[in-house]
């Protein structure tokens, strides 16, 4: 076996033990790892009982998995997973950190976390040795605070090396909020999915993990380094710009001239505040550029410091999905109020897409006189930091109206509509239980298709689209490939290249019908889980759809009036259904599983006819 | 010579290193380090070949020489990895790797490291070769990468 070890690490938290678990090459050749490993193990696992599965109790496996590409192509990304308690599938949720680098250096493909603690714990492996430690002193932390004490705990506790990396938790994953990441290196979070919150329900703080040896074995390693240099002059050449400018570019350029950026929970879409700009943030609080996680030429991250009433925020650029979410979502048009808001998602250990989200749905509500000030405990004001960040700690804290909030914009949304006596999903700006990132579709100018959230198996997921053609890199196959090869968005060239690379680590020799199809057999296992869905939301042929206010035309901009079409959309479902191989109900067919060498799940099936 | 500010912590260096010395992406038998204990402030750390060379002289078994452009060398028959010249390096820069049957130290890959030609390449130039200054001045490079990483917080969120 090349480029994988073929074995990963299980560790049962509640019995304390851990064990090796073989994985045969034939299953990294179907599914390649991360996202897509994680699919098949957990459909294995689980089958029919998936239903019943609570993502929020410690029966929920976490898997931190890496894939063949990890190490050996330029870029680092940890594939975080599990069921999600915000879809109830399995999200394939990313975050890059030095982690899924230290997992292969210590000769295994993966961290699977299985039960719970009954007191608050880290995970500390080095070179596959597991110690289940007391994490009772950085309970309660986040932010530069955690990981300067953890730093410190991990050297006089277990003697680690000052290399060692780590995902952690914030206080909103401790709360088990839905909208919880798992982070890491203070403003990294693989925030989609709310896997944050899974971690919290085992009680574990952190995973510290170190190895000591080298990558595995690849098939040519001397193309490979050819391969190597020449991916990393191209791609620094292609992503100069985000050398430059990190993603913050499109913080304005999105909302001026692609008319696509949320703007007071999605009401407008389009704003034109020139010092809401990378340049803007440049000014005001970049204070070192450009920052790169391992072995990446793009180098996308600014680190940024804001000083606000008396205190100190430090964090990423914020990048185009933070900016937009915890700014122009919230009414919020000013540099420093974004890396504030960004800073504080950072420490409290919430994903700012969802959060930015779900708070906007709560400001929106407010303003229209639905949630009061009685409800509230204080006003809830667009572009007022200090009423938003008080709300974000509602949330992280479950305290008042946070509790409600901290169940995700789809649940706040059900919760609230029976509470008020009216519907109030047609505020929700979700899919599937995933809020929308930050790509709007109405305009039609981004990269984004009618489709791409409805028909997601990852519903609003930005990263994981649905589009046409189904075999390109416009495809759902496509990102899934990514997040299961495991590389970053930011870092690839084209699918050709990408295959190339694939065939020099593994050897296997495929086609690009081959490596697509390696994509559709992960998302149509996906989507066969996400339909079958549990314990308290499922979904059917209607949830696969756009919010509602994607139907109503945009009142501001260049592209004023213009909307999303119902019976386009119902067009192009048909169309992709019968593309994917699917029925007319969106379930794939026991054809389609034949063909993709997925047999042994079409009794899964019998659940949703 | 290194310049803090200017590195991305990319670590594409630890990587250059690993492959040409190992031939296979093994970080942890790096000859550089980057140390990033603090999110997007990096410290470097590597040999930065003192005048009095503690490490060579230290040595019990006479394993360690110095070459034409000031570079440690490493006789790996004569290495016994008794850790005698980790503990004689005033930053503690000698590593003994799991799985490595001698020490590893900076040999400046004889005059052109990869460490510098990566990170030229991809437009840092934190990492530079020069030539050596008189005196002890490289030395004050071997600080400990916690202290290091403190005092750029510190800078950077601007603390006395």
């Amino acid at each position: 076996m090349k480029g994988v070890w073929g074995r990963l690490l299980e560790v049962d938290l509640t019995a304390g033990t851990s064990r090796s678990i073989e994985i045969p090459e034939k299953v990294y050749r179907m599914f390649l790892g991360g996202r897509g490993l994680a699919t098949y193990l957990l459909a294995r696992e689980f089958r029919e009982k998936w239903r019943f599965l609570d993502p929020l109790s410690p029966d929920n496996p976490l898997l931190f998995l890496t894939g063949p590409l990890t190490g050996y192509y330029p870029g680092v990304k940890l594939s975080v997973s599990g069921k999600s308690p915000q879809s109830n599938s399995v999200i394939g949720s990313v975050v890059s950190s030095e982690v899924a680098i230290e997992l292969k250096a210590s000769g295994f493909d993966g961290l699977v976390l299985k039960g719970g603690c009954e007191k608050p714990c880290y995970v500390y492996v080095e070179n596959g040795k597991v110690e289940i430690r007391d994490a009772s002193s950085i309970w309660g932390l986040g932010g530069l605070q955690l990981i300067k004490q953890f730093n410190s705990l991990l050297k006089e506790d277990v003697k680690a090396d000052p290399k060692t990396p780590f995902v952690y938790i914030g206080p909103a994953g401790e709360n088990k909020v839905r909208t919880a990441a798992v982070m890491a290196k203070l403003a990294h979070a693989a925030g989609y999915g709310g896997y944050g919150a899974v971690m919290g329900a085992k009680r574990v703080k952190a995973v510290a993990v170190k190895g000591y040896g080298s990558l595995p074995p690849v098939d040519d390693p001397e193309s490979l380094n050819t391969l190597f240099r020449s991916a990393l002059g191209n791609i620094k050449e292609r992503m100069k710009r985000f050398r430059q400018w990190g993603t913050t570019e499109g913080t304005w350029h999105t909302g001026y001239y692609l008319s696509s950026m949320p703007v007071k929970n999605w009401s407008e879409e389009w704003h034109n505040v020139k010092d809401f700009s990378h340049v803007g943030f440049e000014l005001e609080t970049w204070v070192k550029n450009p920052w790169a996680d391992w072995g990446c030429p793009v180098a996308c991250m600014k680190l940024s410091i804001a000083k606000w009433k008396g205190e100190v925020f430090i964090t990423d650029n914020p990048d185009y999905e933070m900016a937009a979410y915890l700014g122009s979502n919230l009414g919020v048009f000013s540099p420093r109020g974004a890396v504030v808001l960004s800073s504080l998602a950072d420490e409290l250990g919430l994903c700012g897409i969802q959060t930015g989200n779900v708070m906007g749905f709560a400001v929106e509500l407010y303003e229209k006189g639905i949630l009061t000030r009685d409800e509230v405990g204080y006003e809830l004001k667009w572009g007022n930091v200090e009423c938003l960040a008080r709300l974000m700690k509602d949330i992280a804290y479950r305290r008042g109206i946070g509790e409600v909030l901290a169940e995700g914009t789809f649940r706040a949304a059900r919760l609230l509509s029976e509470k008020k006596g009216v519907d109030l999903t047609k505020y929700a700006i979700q899919v599937k239980g995933i809020a929308v990132g930050a790509h709007g579709v109405r305009s039609g100018k981004d990269y984004p298709q009618p489709i791409s959230y409805a028909l997601s198996v990852q519903g609003g997921d930005h990263t994981s689209v649905a589009g046409f053609p189904v075999n390109s890199t416009e495809s759902e196959a496509w990102y899934s490939i990514l997040d299961s090869g495991v590389v970053c968005m930011f870092t690839v060239l084209d699918d050709s290249t990408l295959l190339e690379y694939l065939n020099k680590v593994t050897g296997w020799g495929l086609d690009l019908g081959e490596f697509y199809d390696i994509g559709r057999r992960i998302i149509t296992l996906q989507r066969i889980l996400l339909l079958i869905g549990g314990p308290d939301a499922d979904w059917s042929v209607k949830d696969d759809d756009n919010p509602p206010r994607f139907y109503e035309p945009l009142p501001t901009g260049p592209y004023k009036g213009s909307a999303l079409k119902r019976e386009e959309v119902d067009e192009l479902k048909k169309k992709y259904y019968a593309e994917m191989g699917w029925d007319e109900k969106g379930i794939p067919s026991e054809e389609t599983l034949r063909r993709l060498g997925l047999e042994e799940f079409t009794p899964m099936l019998n659940m949703l006819h | 010579m290194r310049d803090f500010s200017k590195c991305s912590s990319c670590k594409l260096c630890e990587i250059a290193c690993s492959l040409k010395h190992e031939g296979m992406v093994w970080p942890e038998a790096s000859r550089i380090r980057i140390y990033e204990l603090i999110p997007g402030l990096p410290v470097i750390s590597t040999c930065v070949q003192c005048d009095d060379y503690p490490c060579v002289s230290s040595c019990p078994f006479q394993a360690l020489s110095t070459g034409e452009h000031g570079q440690v060398l490493v006789d790996e028959n004569k290495c016994t990895l008794c850790g005698t010249c980790v503990y004689a390096c005033p930053g503690k820069i000698p590593r003994i790797v799991r799985g490595k049957q001698s020490v590893i130290i900076c040999d400046l890959c004889n005059g052109e490291p990869e460490c510098v030609k990566i990170c030229g390449e991809m437009g840092y130039h934190a990492l530079q070769l020069v030539n050596k200054p008189d005196g002890e001045i490289v030395k004050n490079y071997l600080i400990s990468p916690e202290d290091a990483s403190f005092k750029l917080l510190a800078k950077a969120i601007g603390e006395e």
